[in-house]
């Protein structure tokens, strides 16, 4: 990707050069170009297009946004409740993740949605434990948005 | 109204979202009982608030003032990075300096692998 990046850069300078117009806007122009060439010659490079790879970022970002609102109300109404009547616990969830950037971004997001947070990961990055606020109401929530942050970081991180 | 009251209204709004939302945190991190449920209402609410706030902040300097800062949402980014450490470290440092579970609760699958002879965490 960053290879990809350089290469970009380098053709929007090389544009603006070539106008012999020092402006941003000239800039932006050739960095537009660029894009469009590196999408040419895509098939070229080992990994996937860059903007792929952006494009899978804005999609987990979407998808946090999401589950962080949902489990937001999920909490505040155990909150607001007149009794508080949960059933808190530690469970231990299995992640396919393997890199430790995967599973620290695994364990961020996880620890990001109301109702769960990550409070040990085994050495060999297989299990995440995470204690859950209501275990009934929200374990099977709070695996499935594990299986679709899972999902989505794979696409980031994987070619 | 003119237009600039309708900014400024919806605005006002965004600040009191996430002023609701932090006291709410609040109001849970004085109900719930004991640390590692209120790391959950300390950690989580407290991002929304603030992220509301923030954005709040954000649209009145975008549009009132005509000034586009950025530093707001690089703090919205620091926030979402550092807030989710903070309380790992709380929940496991707690957790390894023995700091019993409520009573209310109904599993724990910690507690075996952190006693095992040979840890694997």
């Amino acid at each position: 990707m960053s290879k990809q990046v350089l290469i970009n850069l380098f053709i929007g300078f090389l544009w603006m050069f070539l106008q012999d117009d020092w402006s941003v806007l000239t800039f932006a122009v050739g960095y537009l170009f660029g894009l469009l060439v590196l999408f040419i010659l895509r098939r070229f490079f080992n990994d996937k297009f860059y903007i792929f790879t952006i494009n899978a970022i804005i999609n987990l970002t979407l998808i946090f946004m999401y589950e962080l609102f949902v489990s937001a109300i999920l909490v505040m109404r155990k909150i607001l409740a007149r009794r508080i009547d949960i059933k808190p616990g530690i469970i231990a969830m299995e992640t396919s993740l393997e890199s430790d950037l995967e599973v620290t971004l695994l364990a961020l997001l996880v620890t990001l949605t109301p109702g769960s947070v990550v409070m040990e990961v085994s050495e060999d990055n297989n299990i995440l434990y995470t204690h859950i606020m209501d275990i009934p109401e929200l374990s099977f929530a709070v695996n499935k948005s594990k299986v679709r942050f899972e999902k989505a970081i794979k696409k980031v991180t994987r070619p | 109204m003119s237009a600039s009251d309708w900014i400024e209204l919806s605005v006002a709004m965004l600040i009191l979202i996430g002023t609701i939302f932090n006291f709410i945190s609040a109001i849970g991190f004085i109900r719930l009982p004991d640390v590692y449920n209120r790391a959950h209402a300390l950690a989580k609410s407290t991002t929304l608030g603030v992220l509301f706030a923030l954005l709040g902040a954000f649209f009145f300097f975008l549009f009132l003032e005509g000034y586009f800062s950025i530093k707001l949402f690089l703090g919205i980014f620091f926030v979402f990075l550092t807030s989710p450490v903070s309380s790992h470290m709380i929940c496991r440092s707690a957790y390894r300096a023995q700091v019993p579970l409520a009573d209310i609760s109904v599993r724990d699958d910690l507690e075996e692998p952190i006693k095992a002879p040979s840890r694997s965490i």
